[in-house]
Formats: structure tokens, sequence, C-alpha cells
């Protein structure tokens, strides 16, 4: 669990160059913080805001392209899709995909 | 920041001691020390992200009140959607995840010292200091409207201890038959930029069933606002004539108000008789930033929008509606965004991790227009050479258009928004 938190991390910094070696992993990788707010820290979802934790890697992307492409029917995520490169998209699947998907 | 009080000569004795007696191995056992001043969305989400994701770090919390009442969702008070208690939360969240949380009000930072005095006496040193303090009144700048003015004619800006927006709830309540309920609104920057239109929108939900013949008649000081077309079009939709909404450049600024007589004045000299008056005053960056020196004449304070450090003060971090950050607007979701950036940057030197490098701040910030009408304006910001900018072709508002087309889109913003707030509620005190 935490080595797949790990990668989720280095690929997700991975723009950011070399990085020092790390005591402690963080929880959620900062790219991903901006999920948090609806979706929950470990993307557990709330009340009618789905869970996100735990989906598998292609469908989080083919999601999020259908989404960025106005190909499914949203409310907000329409909005929020376009926003983000597709190697940021990478990383978010990369670390969604690698939490629990039951709660 | 030089003078030096008995108290502040006595930490400074004491902390140099300690310094010099207690090289490093005192500070591996300790830990770095993180401060953060100010507990609401952008100060308890960075103490719990601290926690969570430095777990080597002690994170220290002040704040003055005992429990944190949100003003997001406090329109829904008004709205008769919401109670006090559902929006008030507790710290012992936080403290069960090793967050030492002060009841104290901070009045001073040293920065120099890297200390900083609480109301009670106390003096705490820091390594490292989020300072999210939110904002400060402007009493006076509206002609009559101080403190005492506002038990008359409540702000309900401020979450403090509830008392604001119970007071208008209350006159709403006891509002005569057909009564005006005016409104004042700031020039901007100012918190929450949709809030005050989101709460004309919710008093015309409870009037329309109490008190159908009451008027709202919002008087403000611009001659546009955030999401206006929408909630333009869900008055129209939902509420009629109820609501007249009087821009700046027809003389919607208020500049004088009298509470004996309940007038508000304009900037021509027309005055406004209302039966309940809500006024939302000019604000600045909270006082203690300003004492601090760490805002400019604007009363906001500039920051580095890479790492959110002061300008004035690189070991302060400052964040939520305080700082000086458009396009992004003063919200609880940026503040919370921010947040988890700043304490990035705050802590990578000491903790030997990479500090953020190209940040996206995000934010969302749904409003009520009715029961089952909610909108939202999203954006996803970068940080460039000319600043924080909105990412191109993403973001916006919900879409326009008739509600008999749109009306499964309102519905579900609005169960959204409620899922909205348990979350990041939850991210921020769990």
């Amino acid at each position: 669990m935490m080595k797949k938190l790990g990668l989720a991390i280095v690929v997700g910094s991975a723009l950011s160059g070399p990085m020092p070696l790390m005591a402690h992993e963080p929880v959620t990788p900062l790219i991903a913080q901006a999920c948090a707010g609806c979706h929950g820290q470990s993307g557990e979802g709330l009340g009618a805001v789905p869970r996100i934790a735990g989906k598998d890697r292609a469908v989080f992307i083919a999601t999020w392209e259908a989404f960025r492409a106005g190909e499914k029917p949203a409310t907000i995520m329409n909005r929020i899709a376009p926003g983000y490169t597709e190697s940021e998209v990478a990383a978010l699947a990369d670390y969604f995909s690698a939490l629990r998907a039951e709660p | 920041m030089t003078r030096l009080t008995r108290r502040s000569f006595a930490t400074f004795l004491g902390a140099s001691a300690l310094t010099l007696a207690a090289p490093a191995t005192l500070r591996a056992q300790t830990g770095p020390r993180l401060l953060v001043i100010g507990g609401g969305f952008g100060g308890a989400s960075a103490a719990r992200f601290a926690r969570m994701a430095y777990p080597e770090v002690a994170v220290t919390l002040v704040e003055p009140w005992p429990t944190f009442i949100t003003c997001p969702y406090g329109n829904l008070i008004l709205g008769g959607k919401q109670t006090l208690p559902r929006i008030t939360h507790s710290y012992d969240g936080l403290r069960a995840r090793g967050v030492n949380v002060v009841q104290d009000r901070a009045i001073e930072i040293d920065a120099d010292a890297k200390s900083v005095r609480l109301a009670g006496g106390a003096v705490l040193g820091y390594d490292k200091l989020i300072l999210s303090p939110g904002i400060a009144l402007q009493w006076g700048a509206i002609e009559g409207y101080d403190e005492a003015a506002a038990e008359v004619f409540p702000h309900a800006w401020m979450g403090g201890d509830g008392s604001q927006i119970t007071n208008l709830r209350r006159q709403l309540e006891a509002l005569p038959e057909g009564g005006v309920v005016g409104l004042a609104i700031p020039a901007n920057p100012f918190r929450c930029p949709p809030g005050p239109y989101e709460r004309i929108s919710m008093i015309a939900h409870y009037l329309k069933q109490a008190n159908p013949r009451a008027k709202i008649l919002a008087l403000d000081a611009k001659e546009g606002f955030s999401k206006q077309g929408l909630f333009q079009d869900g008055w129209a939709e939902l509420y009629g004539d109820m609501i007249e909404w009087v821009p700046g450049n027809l003389d919607g600024r208020i500049v004088r108000v009298d509470t004996e007589n309940r007038l508000f004045i304009s900037e021509f000299g027309e005055e406004h008789r209302v039966d309940v008056g809500n006024v939302i005053p000019p604000q600045s960056a909270a006082t203690i930033a300003i004492d601090a020196g760490l805002a400019d004449e604007t009363g906001w304070v500039p920051i580095d929008p890479r790492t959110f450090a002061a300008r004035a003060a690189s070991d302060i971090h400052v964040i939520g509606d305080a700082t000086i950050a458009p396009p992004m607007p003063k919200s609880g979701y940026v503040a919370n965004s921010t947040s988890k950036v700043a304490v990035a940057a705050a802590l990578s030197e000491l903790t030997g991790r990479a500090a953020p490098e190209d940040p996206v701040f995000f934010n969302t910030c749904y409003s009520h227009v009715g029961a089952d009408y909610g909108i939202s304006v999203v954006g996803v910001y970068r940080v460039t050479e000319d600043g924080i900018v909105e990412t191109p072709d993403s973001g916006g508002i919900s879409p326009r258009g008739p509600l008999s087309d749109l009306a499964e889109q309102r519905r579900l913003e609005a169960v959204y928004a409620d899922g909205w707030y348990a979350s990041i509620t939850r991210d921020m005190f769990s």
C-alpha cells in the first residue's frame, strides 16, 4: 500500500526533478488534494459525491477524458476536467486506483 | 518588532538559552514546530494536513473560539434549511490527530524572534508559521456602523459565536407583514463573493413561505457580481418581483446607517427605511496580519503565489481570505486548497522533502438559490510569470437557460453542494 502510494507520488512529481529520500510519504499527493474537497481525503466519497478510491486506472482516465470532451453527462466535472493535463490525470489515476475500493 | 517588553525579553532569553543548550539532538526529539494561527478553512485544513503528511512535525493550532461555525451554509439558516448546531464543528478530531489546540487569541507576531504572543500571556515559538487569520470588518467605513450598530443591523459575516446569524434569523422571523429587508453589500474585494447573493436568495426562500408580500432591497456598491446571470435567472424564476438589486452606478452604495431610525443612506443621500437591515461592511485582513506589518496599503497581505510565504516575512505563510491572490476568490475552498501547498512549502526545508514546484489550486463555490436549486463556479488555477492565472478553457459557471431545461442540473448541484460541505468540513476537522 505505502509502496504504491509512493509510486503515485513519484509519478506525480516527476516533473519536479530529483527528490530527496523521504522519511514519510505524504498521505495524498498535492495534485490530488483538489479532489479531497468534495470526494474526501482518500477518495471515499460522501453523500451524493461518488467514491473514486479504488477505481480502475484505465476507467478513471477514460471517464476523465469523457468529461473533458463533454461526452459524459456532468454538473461540474465537465468544467473541472479540461483544467488538468494528461500527465496530471495519469497521476490522479495512479493514486486513486491504488487506494482500497471498499470503505 | 524590536521593542523588548519584559515578557518578550524573558522569552528571548529563554529561547536563546534553549538554542544554545540544545542543538540538533533535542531538535530531533521534538521535531520541527509548525504553528498555525486560525482554525477556519485555511488553518484547520493546514493543521490536519500537516499531521497526516508530516507526522514528525509538532503542530500547534491557536484559535480563540472553542468551536468553529462555518460561514458557508450560514445563509441556509436564514432560509430555514440548516440549523446552527449542524454547521458548528469541534476541534476534538484535530486533537485526536495530535494537534495541540490552544484556545486563545494570538495578538502579536514577532517575526524576528519567531514567536507569537497570545492574549492569555503565553508566548509560543515556531520554526514555521501558517497564518490563516481571516478578515477584520472595517468599523466606521460605513458611517455609523460600529459594533453596537451590528446588534441592530447584523453583518452575520463572521462565524464567531453564532450570535450574528441567529440575530438576523430572529429579525427575519419578526419582520412585519409586507416589510422591507435591506442589505448593504460592499465593493470588491471581500470574503465570499457570491455570499451576499446566496443570502438574498435564502432570505427570499424563507419569506416566500412566511411573509410573501415582503420585499428585499439589495443595495450594492458594485455594478456586477459573482454568478450574476445565474442568480438573477433564479430570482426571476423562483421569487417574482420580491427582490430589487440596486447597483453602485444607480446609487446603490450605502455610506451611512442610522440604527435609531432604521435607515440606510446612499452616496447621493437617498434614505432607505428598512425593517430588517443586514450590513456587510468593507473588510481587510485580520488585525494581527496588519499589526505584524504583513499587509500592504490595501489592507490585504501580498504573498508569493508558489509558496504563500508573506512577501514581508519568509517564515510566515499566509493563507485564506487575508491574502491577495486574484483571480482566486476569497473562498473556503481556496483556503483549503492553498493550505496544503503552503504547508508543503513551509515544511520542505525542515523535513528534507521536495517543495511543491508547480502548484495547481482549485476552487468550487456552490450557492443555493432555492430548494433543490444549486449553482456553482469552478476554477483551476496555476502560477505563471504573470502570477496566478485561471487554466484556459476550464472552469466557469453552471449553464444558463430556462429552469424547465435545467431542473435536474440545478437539483444535482444543490445535492452536490451538500456533499461538498460534508467532505470539506471532514477534510478540516476529522
